[in-house]
């Protein structure tokens, strides 16, 4: 700690070098940050605590066909089977098609099970009690200007009305918003009452778009699906039933495989950046190779020489590498908001964690040659010019 | 003073990075080309050009330096070249799929063809309607389609996607001709029979020819391979019938694709559908419809990747100023006596900034021939409009090699400018004291 002030020095040494320098490797884990945020909010879609108590059961075929409501009885029955909630796909479409947002019919009991869904004991009431009410998250209300009393009209892009229309008009009657503030990104939801829509559609009445069981113990999952299964096995509705986390690992990594994406990317730019910086550290301390002399002559050891050097490197990189993350940090809620909820709310801590790590190597990295030069350097060679 | 001098440098730094993005290829070559008459006929232009091959002679005294800037710039380029590359492939197969002379018709409101349902005497007004080709028998050239989902495991994480399965009719093959079977035979109608796209089989498991899947207790058969070159690459296609009685839908269907008498009747076979009063129904070409699906990813990427680059971008400038700013101090008392001799300030300026707009070339290539080499026809799907995977493949065409070569410019410019001026304002005395 003490050399801190003579390492501070001879990484200012040069101004204008060293905060370029700087730049480029903010640039770097500014980019990391942004990126590997994103990478874990595909990542964590499978890892939800919230979930981790839930079975979905879709049909075998795929999730677009649908089951029999008389299956749901039958669920319930299973051992292991706290309850069973419901839901279907509407697809409806508000005002563009741009405003893309997932509306679902869902039975009464769904926000018992989902109970990371905050919903006002009154609203909720108005919801059981408003054949047409529809509720939706605290997001989607900020983002439309939606308040409570509003009418929504939304297009159906599969279900049409009994008479043929296609426009289903709903009653906000509550708006949700999630337990955990990270999950904001799930208020961007519509429910609205299966019945209603069960009633009113032109087809496909009494089917079910899939089943949410929730379990007494998560412990039993697999032989809870496995029985669940079995129910329909050889039936003209077979059904797959897993757990939440595990469909909505496989449903996310249809879109693309991020981690891929986003591992190639940061590789390309981490080499770049280990030249970079390695280069500025080999220059900075060939230019300095007499004053490490004077150092070793008033009686710095080889070891401490290296550690000075080193130590600078990694010095280097952290400075720049934190100041990245935090201008990501800064950043991400930012666009979040904009975005709507689809992109992360803040750099997990994970990232903070494996930025710092990389910042360590990377700066160990660039720093070990010229660290080793500076070690090994000859007193009267180095103060010689030679 | 100074001030003016400085703020007249930045805007004219603005202006050179807007022109060359904005600027056509032709016209940035006319002004190279102009740039290197200049120098082989004017006395200040051959000036420029011998300090210039000085600057480049000493470029393997610096490798390590020079270098950085090469290798930071293809990493930019690179890293853009292949995430456009991505959106581009998958716009061109989507837009390469369809066309003008062929109709879908869907349910009104429907955006997606497995969202719409379409009941049989509907199906058969759609096909008599006026602007239909027929073929020699009389019989209309259509095809009913029911397009639904089957889920399936992929072959690269094993995990299950969604495929789209197209029950097709009879006149099918006429109606897409561009399909070729490259395996196998064609389905016949009335068996559970498949042929599966050749993207489709690439990204699936178990879809080889004589496999089998079982899909809610009916066995279907592998029987043949096609290829299209497009979007329906990704599809299975079997009997629309048998796929109704798999998938319970009775005898109705998700969309009609037709093929008009020529691309002009579309406006009087849309007209007759709409004077339909029994008809609820939607009508696109089916290269509008495939288009359309295109543009959203296709501008995502696009954001995405030009936010990367740009963010790498301020690294890769950094990176090559502080390259720059050493050549010029290495070399500060060799301009110094140039200056000292009579040569002017312009000649070192543009010397300096076309030693780094070099490099910056050399790094734009390099990135964009990785890009290419690694990315080009590189298969990938992601979920399309169906909520099923469309298979495409990475595209780097020459557009953007052209366009990573602009930024490669750009930061070479940028990286390039401010060094040059230091290079050419030093003052001569002091420049030639300095050791």
């Amino acid at each position: 700690m003490k050399y801190l002030h003579l390492i501070w020095a001879a990484l200012f040494r040069r101004k204008t070098r060293t905060i370029f320098t700087l730049v480029s490797v903010l640039a770097a884990f500014l980019l990391f940050g942004m990126l590997d945020s994103v990478r874990h909010v595909f990542s964590d879609a499978g890892n939800s605590v919230a979930g981790v108590d839930r079975l979905v059961t879709m049909s075998k075929i795929s999730f677009t066909v649908s089951l029999p409501e008389s299956l749901q009885s039958r669920i319930e029955a299973v051992s292991g089977v706290k309850q069973v909630a419901t839901a279907n796909w509407f697809g409806g479409v508000y005002q563009d098609p741009k405003n893309f947002f997932p509306n679902e019919a869902i039975s009464k009991n769904f926000f018992d099970i989902y109970s990371e869904f905050v919903l006002p004991a009154a609203q909720r009431e108005a919801f059981d009690n408003t054949r047409t009410g529809a509720v939706v998250g605290q997001a989607l209300a900020d983002k439309f200007h939606w308040k409570i009393g509003d009418k929504i009209p939304l297009e159906a892009t599969i279900f049409p009305q009994k008479d043929g229309s296609n426009t289903w008009t709903f009653d906000l009657v509550g708006i949700y918003h999630s337990k955990d503030p990270e999950q904001k990104n799930q208020e961007n939801v519509l429910f609205f009452n299966w019945k209603y829509f069960d009633e009113a559609r032109q087809f496909g009445n009494g089917r079910i778009g899939w089943y949410i069981e929730q379990l007494s113990d998560p412990k039993q999952a697999d032989q809870v699906a496995n029985a669940i299964d079995a129910l329909s096995a050889n039936s003209d509705h077979e059904t797959k039933t897993e757990t939440e986390n595990a469909f909505n690992r496989s449903f996310v990594s249809q879109f693309a495989d991020v981690g891929l994406i986003v591992s190639a990317i940061m590789s390309a730019v981490f080499f770049t950046l280990i030249l970079l910086t390695g280069n500025t550290m080999a220059q900075a301390v060939r230019e300095r190779i007499p004053e490490l002399a004077v150092l070793k002559t008033i009686g710095f050891s080889n070891r401490s020489v290296l550690g000075l050097v080193l130590v600078e490197s990694i010095l280097l990189i952290v400075l720049g590498g934190l100041i990245g993350i935090a201008i990501a940090a800064a950043i991400i809620p930012i666009l979040s908001g904009k975005a709507g909820g689809l992109l992360p709310t803040r750099v997990p801590l994970e990232t903070w964690i494996v930025g710092l790590l990389l910042m360590l190597g990377i700066g160990v990295v660039i720093g070990w040659l010229p660290a080793m030069r500076g070690m090994r350097l000859k007193i009267v060679d180095a103060l010689a010019g030679r | 003073m100074k001030f003016l001098v400085n703020l007249v440098v930045c805007i004219g730094v603005v202006l050179g990075v807007v022109a060359l993005t904005v600027l056509p290829w032709i016209a940035l070559l006319a002004l190279a080309l102009v740039l290197a008459l200049w120098m082989a006929f004017t006395r200040r232009g051959q000036q420029t050009w011998s300090v210039t091959k000085v600057g480049i002679a000493t470029i393997p005294q610096r490798f390590g330096s020079a270098s950085v800037v090469v290798i930071g710039i293809a990493g930019v380029v690179g890293v853009l070249v292949a995430l456009l590359a991505m959106g581009a492939g998958f716009k061109a197969t989507l837009q390469q799929t369809g066309t003008d002379d062929t109709v879908v018709v869907m349910r009104a409101g429907a955006n997606a063809e497995s969202n719409s349902v379409l009941m049989h005497d509907t199906v058969v007004q759609i096909e008599q309607t006026t602007g239909v080709l027929k073929n020699a028998q009389g019989q209309p050239i259509a095809s009913a389609e029911l397009v639904v989902i089957a889920s399936l495991a992929k072959k690269s994480s094993g995990l299950d996607a969604n495929a789209t399965f197209r029950g097709v009719g009879p006149g099918v093959w006429d109606l897409r001709p561009n399909v070729k079977i490259i395996a196998g035979r064609k389905f016949k109608p009335g068996l559970r029979e498949l042929d599966v796209g050749k993207g489709a089989f690439d990204q699936f498991s178990n879809l080889s020819l004589g496999s089998t899947l079982t899909l809610n207790n009916q066995t279907w058969t592998v029987v043949g391979q096609f290829d299209s070159g497009d979007a329906y690459n990704s599809e299975l296609w079997g009997d629309a019938d048998i796929v109704a009685s798999t998938y319970r839908r009775g005898d109705s269907v998700t969309d009609v694709t037709v093929k008009l008498t020529s691309a002009d009747a579309f406006d009087v076979f849309k007209a007759a559908l709409v004077a339909n009063p029994q008809l609820k129904v939607d009508a696109k070409t089916t290269h509008a419809y495939f288009s359309a699906q295109s543009e959203g990813l296709d501008k995502l990427i696009r954001i995405i990747g030009t936010t990367i680059a740009a963010i790498m971008a301020i690294g890769a400038i950094f990176g090559a100023l502080n390259t720059m700013y050493a050549a010029i101090a290495v070399r500060a008392r060799e301009i110094a006596t140039l200056r000292a001799i009579g040569f002017r300030g312009l000649p070192v300026v543009v010397s300096v900034m076309l030693e780094t707009m070099l490099l910056a070339l050399l790094g734009g290539v390099l990135g964009a021939a990785i890009a290419w080499l690694l990315f080009d026809n590189y298969t990938v799907s992601t979920l399309g409009q169906n909520f099923s995977q469309v298979v495409f493949a990475f595209k780097v065409t020459p557009e953007l090699a052209l366009s990573g070569l602009k930024w490669a410019l750009a930061i070479g410019l940028i990286g390039g400018l401010f060094p040059a001026l230091r290079a050419a304002r030093i003052p001569v005395t002091t420049a030639l004291r300095e050791l």
